[in-house]
């Protein structure tokens, strides 16, 4: 649920909102919907890790990846799906350390709410 | 606990994100340059285009079309003149906003404000040498001409209205690799890139080194070996062309310069290859009786592309050649009567002046038997990450004094600037250029062209001109100075006026011939005229080779084509290699050489001389001819002082042919006395033995194409947005001059007629975006040396198979 939640997120922020607003999308969602830190963690990660690759690709695909291939090269990758998977990974990162933060900060109040 | 946690973990997130969002060093904030949403991947373009939009542009006041060709070139119809300049403005910007933003802030010394304190010195160097004082002049001089300021205010709100349409997101690429926001274009801009252009082709001096050579020589073998004319010269006019006017009387020589010239006192660089050509072919001499016209400015050949091709067509106008990203106008181009084309005059407009102050405080210097005072100007750099430098620049009547003590210069200052001088430069006056170029992209003949030539002052350049009443001409024009012969060559004594500037040579004594004999006009970036021309424009031009090659072949040519141009403007036949190997060859001993000496030999003596991708003794050839030159004067001017100032090749075939018993062959570190001939035998096998080690076995390996290097560079020298190295003929010295990253930066050959047909290519493409289709798909048709038909539309309704979009642009909201 908390993926898929992420997933829709992120997925429609990437058409017209900057790229650090899948962090509090993925932040809010654990907050509200999120169960163990792992599952937290996964499912920020695996839904922008997609989204980054799918939105890439998009674009990608119908340039022939002539602009992703030069990128790869100015990162001294030999070809574009390397630079592909790093997007993924720094957009999966992101979303993962942002949802175990909103995962974690609710954990902290529910500790303090059931002590009180 | 679980707070701590919490906490830590909101930290460390928070720094990822600002991590991923800050720029470090040269790499872009990944974050926001990976990210789909805002990185790199909103520039790849995709392949499938629309063939009809339409657009809101409300700045406009009527409706303009844009048809993109098959090479996405815009041919632009709008209903007025304002419309036109507004649509070519947001036109350009769309295909190349940042090559323009970045231009311009290299010329106007900003580069540093969006690359840190590494672009400083440059930033420092276009400040202190008047780069903005210049352009501040070209503005007011444009400003104050009615069409050339409206068409320049149409064509910066076009820039602007495309500028405001930009989110982040939208960002041309480079902006988001070098993470910067693109501003608003301003008019100045225009100018700037006029600056821009006489920086590249009449920026460079060596004054600096020719001073210290004079200092280290003596004046008399000064004038041995940097002569006022060379021994072998094909000039631009005809030789014996009669100067029918009467010419100002000559200014005399200064005292100090005389007495620096005589022995019994006591006592940019430039760089051979950035030369271009044209020519002009009388009816006489072509297949169709009308005269064709050819042009191929060489430059330093970059992405995105130098040039913009595009058509604009109003009424009153229609017109279709190459741009300047940044500025209005076709540049080079035709319409329908007439064509024109123009290479490098290289004229000396820029002098340096000895300036003595009266005291450490710099604010008086002694002129005409009195202190004077000097001005002041203020120059706030900004840095990025850096507090802005306040840099105050020393200003004379001459011109800024660059640099007025070594404690302004560090080690990235440009090494031909001599500090303590003050510098006059053409490009400091007042000047009107665009309305040369608002006039020849209206022109109906002769006269417009001679008209639109007036308005021209630099960088001075040769206007060739053919037309369709048949009249062919060609002129170096540019505002020069009028001076006493050599006055420039050496640095010269700001104290005294008879070193000043004396005027200017009237407009129309400027050397000019229409329709000679011969039957064709060419250029070649070599001397302007033969001795007889009674005014000094400069010591030195560039060498005579391609000159020479172009007027051999077009005298012998008739019933000319299109093709017959292109195929001149692709030839690598070396006059250079015709004029000294033979001698080269005499003088080589073959009882010397061991087994690969003698094949390396008998494959330079079979050499056809073309510096064709696939010969060999091309290769050997050049690296023997320069391994000579170099033998010959490194031991005396291969010193910093002299910034390897050599004599020239001229001077140096000379040497070879005519005075081969020569003090200079000597090599006067060495103990015993070389001779012309050892020089050159050694140096032969010198180079095949160099070769050979490099390449192995003479062979395949060897070929021209393969040992030269050549490469179209991105501007931010990127090798992954560079074309990377390829295959080239030619050298520095044929027609197809391709040589050391410079080249032909755009070939056009138009035939003129009852309907003219325009033929170009350039090496690169419309779009300066990495991610389009059309960033390089024109390269190809360059290498192999082809030309493409242009398509010069005489209405929007024409139809061709070759538009694939059309644009319509309506000014409602």
């Amino acid at each position: 649920m908390l993926f898929l939640i992420i997933l829709i997120l992120s997925f429609a922020s990437g058409f017209f909102l900057p790229w650090w607003v899948v962090a509090i999308a993925a932040f809010l969602a654990a907050l509200f919907i999120g169960k163990t830190s792992r599952q937290a963690f996964i499912s920020g990660f695996g839904a922008v890790f997609i989204v980054w690759i799918v939105l890439a690709l998009f674009k990608s695909i119908p340039n022939d990846h002539i602009l992703a291939n030069r990128i790869a090269q100015l990162f001294h990758l030999p070809s574009w799906q390397y630079i592909l998977v790093i997007t993924g990974i720094v957009g999966g990162l992101v979303g993962g350390f942002s949802a175990l933060s909103g995962l974690l900060l609710k954990k902290a109040f529910e500790k303090e709410e059931g002590q009180s | 606990m679980k707070f701590t946690k919490a906490l830590f973990s909101i930290v460390f997130t928070l720094i990822l994100i600002w991590m991923l969002q800050t720029k470090f060093g040269p790499v872009p904030p990944l974050g926001k340059f990976l990210s789909p949403a805002d990185g790199f991947w909103q520039n790849a373009e995709s392949k499938h285009i629309l063939t009809a939009r339409t657009l809101n542009l409300p700045g406009l006041t009527d409706e303009v079309t844009i048809k993109y060709d098959e090479n996405r070139i815009p041919h632009i119809f709008a209903k007025n003149e304002h419309d036109l300049y507004y649509a070519q403005g947001y036109v350009t910007a769309t295909d190349r906003l940042w090559q323009m933003d970045i231009q311009t802030r290299s010329a106007a010394g900003r580069l540093a404000e969006v690359a840190g304190p590494q672009a400083l010195e440059i930033d420092r160097y276009h400040r202190r040498m008047g780069m903005v004082y210049g352009a501040e002049n070209t503005l007011k001089a444009m400003m104050r001409d009615k069409e050339i300021r409206e068409m320049v205010l149409a064509y910066t709100d076009g820039i602007n209205a495309y500028v405001h349409q930009l989110g982040p997101r939208e960002y041309p690429l480079e902006f988001k690799l070098l993470d910067y926001a693109p501003e608003d274009w301003k008019p100045i801009n225009c100018a700037f890139l006029l600056k821009l252009m006489s920086e590249t082709l009449a920026g460079g001096s060596n004054e600096f080194a020719m001073s210290n050579i004079l200092k280290k020589f003596g004046a008399a073998t000064t004038n041995d070996l940097f002569p006022d004319y060379p021994m072998r010269e094909d000039p631009i006019i005809p030789v014996g062309t009669k100067w029918d006017f009467k010419p100002l009387p000559i200014p005399k020589p200064s005292a100090s310069f005389l007495a620096s010239m005589s022995d019994s006192a006591k006592r940019v660089e430039k760089e051979e290859g950035i030369g271009s050509n044209n020519w002009a072919v009388a009816g006489s001499k072509t297949a169709n009786g009308y005269p064709i016209l050819a042009n191929d400015p060489h430059l330093n050949l970059t992405y995105p592309s130098i040039w913009f091709q595009v058509q604009l067509s109003a009424p009153g106008i229609n017109v279709y050649g190459v741009s300047l990203p940044g500025a209005p106008c076709v540049i080079l181009g035709f319409n329908n009567n007439i064509s024109w084309g123009i290479t490098n005059v290289d004229a000396d407009v820029l002098d340096w002046y000895q300036i003595k102050f009266k005291n450490n405080k710099k604010t008086e210097y002694w002129y005409n038997n009195k202190w004077n005072k000097t001005g002041r100007r203020v120059e706030v750099i900004n840095i990025r990450g850096e507090k802005p430098l306040v840099d105050t620049v020393i200003y004379t009547h001459h011109g800024p004094v660059v640099y007025e003590s070594k404690s302004k210069t560090t080690k990235n200052t440009p090494r031909f600037v001599p500090v303590g001088d003050a510098l006059r430069w053409i490009a400091h006056d007042e000047s009107n250029e665009f309305r040369t170029f608002y006039i020849l992209n209206r022109g109906k003949g002769y006269d417009d062209y001679r008209k639109a030539l007036t308005y021209f002052s630099a960088p001075a350049s040769n206007f060739v001109f053919a037309s369709r009443d048949k009249d062919i001409a060609i002129t170096p024009n540019g505002k020069f100075p009028l001076k006493f012969k050599d006055q420039g060559k050496f640095i010269l004594d700001g104290s005294d006026p008879a070193n000043d500037w004396h005027g200017w040579i009237p407009f129309d004594q400027n050397p000019t011939v229409k329709n000679p004999s011969r039957g064709f006009v060419s250029s070649a970036n070599q001397s302007s005229t033969d001795q007889t021309y009674p005014y000094y424009i400069n010591w030195q031009f560039a060498p005579y080779q391609r000159g020479k090659r172009i007027n051999d072949r077009l005298s012998v040519m008739q019933k000319a084509t299109v093709d017959s141009m292109r195929l001149l403007q692709t030839d690598v036949y070396s006059i250079r290699a015709q004029d000294i190997m033979p001698v080269m060859l005499k003088y080589l001993d073959a009882s010397k050489l061991d087994q690969n000496q003698l094949e390396a030999l008998h494959i330079v003596k079979t050499w056809d001389k073309n510096f064709s991708v696939n010969a060999i003794g091309a290769t050997i050839f050049s690296a023997w001819w320069l391994k000579v030159y170099d033998m010959i004067w490194a031991d005396d001017f291969d010193n910093k002082k002299l910034q390897h100032n050599y004599p020239s090749m001229d001077r140096t075939e000379k040497l070879i042919l005519q005075e081969p018993n020569s003090k200079w062959f000597d090599d006067s570190r060495s103990q015993v006395k070389e001779t012309c001939a050892e020089i050159i035998n050694s140096a032969f096998i010198n180079v095949v033995d160099d070769l050979t080690h490099k390449y192995g076995q003479p062979g395949k390996s060897w070929q021209w194409g393969s040992v030269k290097k050549m490469e179209i560079a991105h501007l931010t020298n990127q090798e992954a947005l560079s074309s990377g190295n390829f295959e080239s003929p030619g050298t520095g010295s044929t027609i197809d001059a391709l040589t050391g990253g410079h080249g032909p930066s755009w070939r056009m050959v138009v035939q003129m007629g009852p309907t003219v047909k325009g033929y170009g290519i350039f090496p690169g493409g419309e779009s300066g975006n990495p991610g389009s289709f059309f960033y390089d798909d024109m390269l190809k048709t360059w290498q192999n040396g082809q030309l493409k038909e242009l398509l010069f539309m005489q209405s929007p309704t024409e139809t061709s198979n070759r538009i694939k979009t059309t644009v319509t642009i309506s000014n409602k909201k």
